[in-house]
């Protein structure tokens, strides 16, 4: 058994989780403060990714400030968004919404590739070194940078959701929407703003992922990918996000190196992931931190 | 959902079995079996094109009704049923040339391994519902389509697999006009089972459980029953389209059969009107015609002087998806009750005109 490899992938499953663990985050939120479900999660990255390409290859701006811009551009497109298409949506029951954000992703999907053509496209050389090595494992640089990026993310909802007023209204609206209306809080930029704050931070992702691997519209299955991760830890919980992201990252990369080594069915990277989920759902259908839904009459 | 219908004056229903008809009216009833006698002559008349679109609109049809039952009568969410078309496909394909059954009996054998497959599918559906059910179903279409590319056996991995055309009593129906009468008469046949079904006990349990599972329970349907068996009528309907496709093209590959199609499944009962059988054909006429549509329209934009913008030109393969992405967005926001809607609206607006309050 060759456990340098394996402690490689599990490496690189731990960094790829967090990302998934962000993605999950993002989703999450959505889906806690507006009950949609959001399948076009996916395309927010997409869109990140390519526009703060095109703001790097034609702005010819440097990668920060393209950086800024990509996520100033995605928190408006975020938050136009819900108000032109999610809006009229509320109230509608679970397969027009969830209908609605199929069609957003196929639509911006095909939209991405009309613009942008259909080969990858890489970012410019951001940092000087490819790889480091820590402790005898190789790292690309720009995973360390996802990892930073994620740990900030994740410490910036913490204390946003903890500490600011705004967050505090999120989680009222997430509680219960008629009450926090009743006590002045406006739903309406409650919706908008969590919508600006998945379009951004799920761009920020798009970015450090398409400078590892190049911006294609493969990007858009990170989008699909992240429901594992997500159901696993339940729908509506941001730490279980977290959590399931970080086990669906490393599981998938086992899965994929007890396969190299020994089954040989290949595929397993991308398929593993729905396996589990599928026996998931059998055993605990609100995943490992999800609160059950008790319906009364 | 079904809509309420103007009736003519004096059309007063005096049984419950006179309420529970097929067709509503005695015009309603003329007017359809017209038209099935038209479109029997229709290879006599029409190019062979539009035949092809005919075909296409049959086996896409049965599939779709399948989902309609699933998703609109029944209110479970289905992402996978393009995986399931793919698997009636295969599974047709797969028997007629390994075990040398004859095809026309494939076919519904198809159905039925289908039906089996969607069951086991579904089986989650006994606990679940809603949102995790939608993204069950969407594992599913990932494993199965995966299980398409690596079942050598089955579907013949990469290369696809070869479906002989249909032969009844030494007629092999492999010809466009000739196979056009087979999916004509499958539909046909398909869809008034399926209107037959709505109106029996199951069809109600269905609507029952779609409208509040919690009260149904309590007049005695047994959900998990229910809703086991929506997931195999709709797998059902699901395997015989794909079965009539795969013997169609007479070659099946796994590349099809992908999330896509299963959006364009709902996407056309999202247009026609979900829970009406009548809507189902009307969103599946429509999403055939769309990107025909659409091509013509590009076609005509070429001919003119300031039309050859080669971004639209080369471009026509994304601007159709986004086509599909914009009507479902555009349907769910003004039109959520899809064409079978404005269809009644149309016909109460006509039915009153001048006098219409």
């Amino acid at each position: 058994m060759n456990f340098e490899l394996l402690i490689q992938l599990i490496v690189n499953g731990l960094i790829v989780g967090l990302l998934y663990g962000v993605i999950g985050m993002c989703f999450v939120l959505v889906y806690k403060s507006t009950q949609i479900v959001n399948f076009a999660q996916g395309e927010f990255l997409l869109i990140g990714a390519w526009v703060c390409w095109a703001s790097l290859i034609y702005l010819e701006l440097p990668f920060f400030l393209g950086f800024l811009l990509s996520l100033a551009f995605m928190a408006g497109f975020g938050v136009l968004l819900q108000m032109i298409v999610l809006r009229p949506m509320i109230g509608e029951p679970i397969i027009s919404v969830i209908m609605v954000t199929i069609g957003l992703s196929i639509f911006f999907q095909a939209l991405m590739k009309w613009i942008f053509g259909v080969s990858p496209q890489s970012y410019p050389q951001v940092f000087d070194t490819q790889t480091i090595s820590i402790m005898g494992l190789n790292i690309e640089m720009a995973y360390l940078m996802s990892t930073v990026i994620a740990l900030i993310i994740m410490v910036a909802f913490y204390l946003f959701f903890k500490h600011s007023k705004h967050g505090l209204a999120m989680r009222a609206t997430a509680f219960d929407q008629q009450v926090s209306q009743s006590l002045g809080i406006s739903v309406k930029h409650v919706f908008a703003m969590s919508w600006g704050i998945a379009a951004t931070v799920s761009a920020t992702a798009g970015i450090v992922i398409g400078m590892v691997n190049g911006v294609s519209d493969s990007l858009s299955i990170m989008g699909i990918k992240v429901f594992p991760a997500v159901i696993l830890g339940g729908l509506d919980s941001i730490v279980g996000a977290i959590v399931g992201g970080l086990i669906i990252g490393v599981l998938e990369n086992v899965a994929e190196f007890f396969d190299s080594q020994y089954l040989q069915v290949g595929n397993m990277y991308d398929i593993a992931p729905f396996y589990v989920l599928l026996i998931i759902l059998w055993f605990k259908p609100y995943g490992l931190f999800g609160t059950k839904d008790i319906e009364r009459i | 959902m079904s809509s309420l219908t103007m009736r003519p004056c004096g059309d007063f229903r005096t049984s419950y079995k006179q309420d529970n008809t097929i067709f509503e009216t005695k015009t309603i009833r003329w007017v359809t079996i017209f038209t099935i006698i038209a479109l029997c002559f229709a290879p006599l008349l029409v190019d062979g094109y539009f035949i092809t679109l005919l075909i296409q609109i049959s086996y896409l049809g049965i599939a779709a009704l399948g989902l309609n039952i699933l998703v609109g009568y029944t209110g479970q969410i289905s992402l996978g049923h393009g995986a399931f078309f793919g698997f009636g496909a295969f599974a047709s394909a797969w028997l007629n040339t390994s075990f040398d059954i004859p095809v026309f009996l494939c076919i519904p054998l198809a159905g039925f391994l289908t039906m089996a497959v969607g069951m086991m599918f579904g089986a989650p559906a006994a606990r679940i519902k809603g949102l995790y059910l939608a993204i069950a179903t969407l594992a599913s279409q990932f494993i199965i389509q995966d299980f398409f590319a690596r079942a050598d056996w089955f579907s013949g991995g990469s290369a696809g697999s070869m479906a002989n055309p249909i032969s009844l009593f030494g007629f092999t129906f492999d010809t466009d006009q000739s196979f056009y009468y087979i999916a004509l008469f499958s539909l046909v046949f398909m869809f008034i089972w399926g209107c037959n079904l709505m109106r029996s006990r199951d069809g109600r349990a269905f609507v029952a459980v779609r409208d509040h599972y919690l009260s149904a329970e309590i007049m005695g349907v047994n959900l998990n029953k229910y809703r086991l068996l929506s997931f195999g009528i709709s797998s059902f309907y699901a395997g015989i389209g794909g079965a009539l496709y795969a013997h169609y093209l007479g070659y099946v590959s796994a590349e099809g059969f992908t999330i896509m199609m299963s959006i364009q499944f709902l996407a056309m009962i999202i247009i026609g009107g979900m829970g009406s059988i009548k809507g189902t054909l009307m969103g599946v006429i429509f999403m055939v015609f769309l990107p025909e549509v659409l091509e013509s329209a590009v076609g005509v934009m070429k001919m003119t002087d300031w039309g050859n913008i080669p971004m639209v030109v080369d471009g026509l393969a994304y601007i159709k998806e986004m086509a599909i992405g914009l009507v479902i967005i555009g349907f769910l926001i003004f039109e959520p009750e899809g064409l079978a809607h404005r269809w009644t609206q149309i016909k109460n607006y006509w039915k009153f005109y001048p006098f219409a309050y």
